[in-house]
């Protein structure tokens, strides 16, 4: 199969970027600044993200889809207002990830951000479970783009009169060059910012403008350490199909009088789990030293048991130190337990740790 | 000080009697990334030729460092381990990785020259 490339992907190779091949398309891995310089703006100024390869699903109909897709997602999507988002998972009979996803509420039906990985799978499971009866489109017509950082809103409402308005998780339709765009107040990295949704023939002249106005290009390797940072979850290493949201840690994103009555994909198990606990569940994980353990290594308790695996890690530029998060037996898993960690034979300290791993610290009366 | 050589495996040597100072290349550096981790062989060490002696770590992944030629680990450059973004600013200067008392001169031979080497790591890069 040919690898896909995004309508900024001139753009990308025109500021040097390194790419990588990455759910079938070409993305930027990094720029010539490199990750630790890309992180760092991104977290002091403004960073640019391509993230057109996510799936942009829309869905339309009566309210007879809020019912049907109230039997898949674990939301209340009923009291879920006009231009509201939320964090979901499409998930199985036995409540295994098939996707993180967010949902947005918009005029006739939902918008569906979904993995770049999973959205061909995604949009298949969800044309069965819905018998076809909506109008589905995976528009490859747009492209997504995240602008992060705590210069973004200044930068963006540059261009974009009234993106400063919008709350945490909620959007509107704007214009830009006369065309419908579609912009959130959300991102991955675990700073202010947005994510738009435009026409492919305007992403480049949209993301030239961001650029124009300060925000720099951001590549997929400084999103990893940021998103890691942040405590967030990735697709693929953090969740999979073999992993409940309950195991991720990620019940907070369940609403609560959906579980006491059930009636959607995975409803027993997240219940069963919800009373009777889980025996592995998603950590952070900080090393004592300087060394990385990355995505497979194995963790041991102080009695040298094998309790759980790294699911990613990394250097954590802000942290300036090792950052990791992984599964272990729910009984190591509080607070502070000393674990080890078995990289290139050698058993390491570290100690299982809250999340997120950075927190922004707002000052009062900084300039925005 | 004696002429630079240079690994396959992108390492460079230099020597000074029978002590050799080694460390990795300008071209293994930049292909790497952001460097964060480095972990040197132990004072004392006796080291084979094209054996593991370290690691290096990027943001993206864990790479081994090898060494060029056998011998007995006599110094480490610690400064490398403590600020590791060191081996990204001056890689073939003072971030330099380890001093071995060389064991075998003839092991030597098998290296490039810089002129070869900056021709195989093109090569190698494309």
């Amino acid at each position: 199969m040919e690898t896909k490339k995004t309508s900024l992907y001139q753009l990308h190779q025109d500021s040097k970027a390194k790419f990588v091949e990455f759910a079938g398309y070409q993305m930027p891995i990094q720029y010539p600044e490199g990750i630790v310089e890309e992180h760092k703006f991104t977290r002091s100024h403004s960073g640019i993200f391509d993230v057109s390869h996510m799936g942009q699903l829309f869905i339309y109909g009566d309210d007879n889809l809020i019912e049907d897709l109230e039997k898949i997602f674990p939301l209340n999507l009923k009291n879920l207002n006009l231009n509201h988002s939320k964090y979901s998972f499409l998930m199985n009979d036995e409540a295994g990830i098939y996707d993180d996803l967010i949902i947005t509420k918009i005029e006739k039906g939902f918008l569906i951000i979904l993995n770049a990985a999973c959205k061909e799978n995604d949009f298949k499971i969800l044309s069965r479970l819905l018998n076809n009866k909506y109008e589905m489109l995976l528009d490859n017509e747009r492209s997504l783009i995240a602008i992060q950082g705590p210069k973004s809103v200044r930068i963006l409402s540059d261009i974009i009169n009234g993106v400063e308005d919008l709350s945490f998780m909620s959007g509107n339709w704007f214009f830009f060059q006369e065309q419908k765009i579609y912009i959130t107040r959300s991102g991955y990295t675990g700073e202010d910012g947005f994510e738009i949704s435009l026409p492919n023939n305007c992403a480049e002249g949209f993301t030239k403008k961001l650029i124009e106005k300060g925000a720099k290009l951001i590549g997929l390797g400084a999103r990893d350490t940021l998103r890691l940072e942040a405590g967030l979850c990735l697709y693929g290493h953090e969740l999979d199909k073999d992993k409940t949201p309950v195991e991720a840690n990620l019940k907070w994103a369940i609403s609560k009088d959906r579980v006491s009555k059930g009636n959607f994909i995975g409803s027993n198990i997240i219940n069963k789990q919800l009373t009777d606990g889980v025996s592995k569940i998603r950590v952070g994980i900080k090393p004592e030293g300087r060394i990385i353990a990355r995505e497979k290594t194995k963790i041991f308790n102080q009695s040298d048991l094998h309790i759980g695996e790294i699911t990613s890690g990394t250097f954590g530029p802000s942290v300036n130190g090792p950052v990791a998060m992984g599964y272990v037996e729910n009984e190591f898993s509080k607070k502070d337990t000393k674990i080890f960690l078995e990289v290139r034979g050698k058993k390491h300290p570290a100690n299982i740790c809250g999340l997120p791993f950075y927190k922004k610290s707002y000052v009062k009366g900084a300039n925005k | 000080m004696s002429d630079v050589k240079f690994s396959k495996e992108h390492e460079w040597i230099t020597l000074e009697g029978d002590i050799a100072t080694i460390g990795i290349t300008k071209h293994a550096a930049e292909m790497l990334g952001d460097i964060v981790f480095a972990e040197l062989p132990e004072k004392g060490a006796s080291v084979e030729k094209d054996g593991t002696a370290g690691v290096v770590e990027s943001t993206k992944a864990a790479s081994d460092v090898y060494t060029p030629i056998s011998g007995e680990v006599v110094d480490t450059n610690q400064s490398i381990v403590d600020d590791p973004s060191k081996i990204n600013e001056d890689p073939e200067g003072s971030a330099w990785f380890f001093k071995l008392k060389m064991k075998d001169k003839a092991e030597l031979d098998s290296l490039m020259n810089k002129d070869e080497y900056d021709k195989f790591a093109k090569e190698s890069a494309s």
